[in-house]
């Protein structure tokens, strides 16, 4: 479903992704670990058109994305999560998950509402309140249902656990299984690599701009190097 | 000074007020969501007042019809402004904007005085804007009356675009996060156009009407409203459109007070809105609505 292939990314003179390539097939959850710096938010970026490629290759359904402006990538049918919840402060819940749909024709809005509502109870209740006063793990259900909205094919978590108390990653990451088995593809990028790769399928291990290890989700679960690297053993 | 007279003198104050305060907010639009002082959106009020002069006189057009079309024009004008200076630049940084804000006006202001001439012309004005109406002693012209009667309007309008449409939506999502809102699936290049669009639209319903109560069309004819606007959107607190009309009316109400009670002082009106200018940015640089300052990325 999607393919990136070989892809160099640059800030400047720092050589952020050297060949990158990933692969995620329809109807799994793929994740990608690593350090901070690894290059895992920007292979996200990538995808969805915010950095450009200096070389390389992004397919979503056969289609190359490289050369798209992001807005039209979004609306082939993906939706994002950003790193750091990003909500629009000054707007209520409900009209955040507006703009979530806001490429959708208005006929499925109430029932993808209702489907994002019965994921996340709590913005039901919230749904006046201003989305800058939500709590953090609020704001991540908010993130998170946000690119649910427009009931996209594939879905980029990036960090979605990051700073939120232990029952809320539970939370997330129960929420990432269900929409897997309600057929969402998800690419998750997670530095909380044990849960990461418990809910994946299949996981790449990036370090400094580089893929270093590749595998089934279980698999790289009982890898040394990966026990050693990021689960401190 | 009587009763009567004060009333009046609150009345002008009103009547100049809203007319910083239509320019004020397409300042305060276009700053809330790029960030950029549009130096040049004062050069439209003059824009809007030379179209609304050919309508009338060249393609002799009703006022009714020539007056609209002049705010459309000059809407497209804000959208083209937006499309050759500032979208070439939207990933550089502020200050290029800046400057490209200025060259603008300049170019504005020259291209009218080589095309049309220095000299000023005439405001075909209306003869209905010109009839006066009398209650008890107070006399009021009908022009006097409709700009701020127009200014709320155009008001309660523009805020339900903001507040109650998609396109409204998705400019109060940009003007937080313009990367977030392009994840969104929403054409950023599209929101900021809307947005000159409405800005410079309400600029022309400013340019026009400025023109019946001053009329004299010079090239430069915007330069003094568009500071004077840029003042009142500073001192409502930039970024704020409901806080842009405040410091309009406040603004426009204290420099008709001020010459009405110390007539003295009448020269000095410009030197003194600037001295507010100067106060408020010391002082308290939100302004009396505006949210703290942040910077956007």
């Amino acid at each position: 479903m999607l393919e990136i292939k070989d892809i160099n990314v640059y800030y400047g003179g720092i050589h952020a992704l050297k060949g990158v390539s990933v692969e995620v097939k329809q109807g799994q959850v793929v994740t990608l670990i690593g350090s901070n710096g690894a290059g895992k938010s920007t292979t996200l970026r990538s995808i969805v058109g915010l950095v450009k490629p200096r070389s390389g290759s992004v397919k979503f359904e056969g289609e190359e994305l490289t050369r798209l402006a992001a807005h039209k990538i979004i609306r082939r049918g993906i939706g994002v999560s950003p790193e750091g919840r990003h909500v629009f402060p000054n707007l209520s819940v409900l009209e955040n998950l507006e703009l979530g749909a806001y490429h959708q024709s208005p006929k499925n809005f109430s029932a993808d509402l209702e489907w994002v509502y019965s994921l996340f109870p709590r913005l039901k209740e919230r749904q006046r309140q201003l989305s800058g006063t939500l709590s953090g793990g609020e704001q991540q259900m908010l993130a998170f249902g946000r690119a649910l909205m427009s009931r996209p094919k594939l879905v980029l978590l990036d960090e979605p656990s990051l700073g939120l108390a232990p029952l809320v990653v539970e939370e997330v990451f129960k929420t990432i299984r269900a929409i897997n088995r309600q057929g969402a593809t998800v690419l998750l990028v997670e530095q909380n690599a044990v849960a990461a790769l418990k809910v994946a399928h299949y996981a790449y291990v990036l370090e400094t701009g580089r893929v270093i290890l590749e595998g089934v989700g279980e698999e790289l679960l009982q890898d040394e190097r990966v026990r050693g690297a990021y689960l401190g053993e | 000074m009587t009763a009567t007279i004060f009333l009046q003198q609150i009345i002008n104050g009103a009547s100049l007020g809203s007319l910083y305060a239509l320019v004020a907010i397409g300042y305060t639009m276009v700053y809330g969501i790029l960030r950029l002082i549009n130096f040049a959106h004062g050069d439209l009020l003059m824009f809007a007042a030379y179209a609304a002069i050919y309508g009338s006189t060249l393609f002799s057009l009703p006022w009714f019809i020539s007056f609209p079309l002049a705010v459309v024009a000059t809407a497209a004008m804000g959208i083209l402004l937006d499309r050759a200076a500032y979208r070439p630049l939207r990933d550089a940084p502020r200050i290029s904007l800046l400057i490209s804000a200025i060259g603008a006006s300049f170019l504005l202001e020259n291209l009218a005085l080589v095309v049309i001439g220095g000299v000023p012309k005439g405001f075909p004005r209306p003869s209905v804007f010109d009839q006066v109406i009398s209650v008890g002693e107070l006399r009021i012209q009908i022009m006097t009356i409709v700009t701020p009667v127009m200014t709320i309007v155009l008001l309660m309008g523009l805020l339900y675009i903001v507040h109650r449409t998609k396109i409204g939506k998705a400019m109060r999502a940009a003007s937080k996060d313009f990367e977030t809102t392009r994840l969104m699936g929403i054409n950023l290049d599209w929101v900021i156009a809307v947005t000159f669009l409405l800005g410079s639209a309400l600029a022309a319903a400013g340019g026009v009407m400025w023109a019946m109560k001053y009329p004299q069309v010079n090239p430069f004819m915007g330069v003094i409203p568009g500071l004077k606007a840029f003042i009142a959107a500073v001192l409502g607190g930039i970024g704020s459109i409901v806080g842009a009309v405040v410091g309009g009316f406040l603004l426009g109400l204290g420099e008709i007070l001020i010459v009405a009670f110390v007539p003295e002082l009448a020269l000095y009106r410009d030197a003194i809105a600037f001295l507010i200018l100067i106060l408020v940015l010391l002082f308290r640089p939100t302004g009396i609505m505006g949210e703290p300052m942040i910077d956007k990325s």
